[in-house]
């Protein structure tokens, strides 16, 4: 635990941290800890913000991808097609 | 003629998801899409030779695709002209479909330039995507465009955790300065 308490976290940690904010997947210790990093960290400032612009744009649902399977999909076609052309 | 030889065999890597988000943003049905790229590919081997080199081979195929959602619109709606049945739900009182759904303010209601925007949007970020390593770009793609947990991708990719935040660091990381010189 007492690693856990630690208050003051390297870049590399905090930005670890701020990628898994950006899914959600960091918890309520982790965030304080980047947050107070945050307070005197000038350049993580700067990535935390454009991390967190680049999550804005990417939930766009207008930005949209093929799933993993339905471009197998595709790709099977095409070969078929591609050897009777 | 040996200038632009094309090589339809990494057509699909390169293209299929640019294409896709294209079509999706203009005919809003996965299914749909799929097939109108799968044709798009189709069509652009058969007219191989008649590619002439001035454009890029994307630019090519996004003009075949062009042709093709126009044609699936076209065609939607000569059906649909014959044996379309216009309802009104609400078409007289207070009783006559009375769904509070669609008295409601439509929340996602945009105006045509947003639209217009986000259009562009999807194609800039594949753009800056598509420049990534392939690799980079797979996980990201899995990561944040479809949404996959953590473990599934690192189960499928068979990668550790930490090894795919180091990943998704690195993409976001390029896709970020990318984005900031393209887009904002």
């Amino acid at each position: 635990m007492s690693k856990g308490f630690k208050l003051f976290v390297s870049c590399d940690k905090a930005a670890h941290t701020c990628d898994k904010t950006q899914y959600d997947e960091a918890s309520l210790w982790e965030k304080i800890k980047l947050n107070i990093h945050l307070i005197y960290c000038k350049a993580c400032r700067k990535y935390s913000a454009n991390n967190a612009k680049l999550t804005k744009l990417t939930k766009n649902p207008e930005v949209d991808c093929l799933k993993n399977c339905e471009k197998e999909k595709l790709q099977t076609n095409f070969k078929k097609e591609l050897k009777d052309h | 003629m040996s200038g632009h030889e094309i090589n339809p065999n990494k057509w699909i890597d390169l293209y299929s998801d640019y294409l896709f988000n294209y079509t999706i943003t203009r005919v809003r049905d996965r299914e749909t899409a799929q097939d109108l790229v799968q044709e798009t590919f189709f069509a652009g081997l058969k007219s191989m030779k008649n590619f002439k080199g001035q454009a890029s081979e994307r630019t090519w195929l996004i003009s075949i695709l062009k042709r093709k959602i126009i044609d699936y619109y076209r065609k939607i709606n000569s059906n649909k002209g014959k044996a379309e049945v216009r309802m009104n739900l609400n078409f007289d009182g207070e009783n006559e479909g009375d769904w509070l759904e669609q008295r409601v303010a439509d929340p996602f209601d945009k105006t045509a330039e947003n639209n217009l925007e986000n259009t562009e949007l999807g194609l800039a970020i594949h753009d800056c995507i598509s420049k990534l390593p392939a690799k980079q770009a797979e996980v990201f793609k899995m990561k944040t465009l479809l949404g996959y947990e953590t473990e599934t991708i690192c189960n499928e990719l068979g990668i550790t955790a930490s090894n795919l935040w180091v990943i998704i660091h690195r993409a976001r990381t390029s896709l970020a300065s990318c984005m900031e010189k393209n887009w904002f």
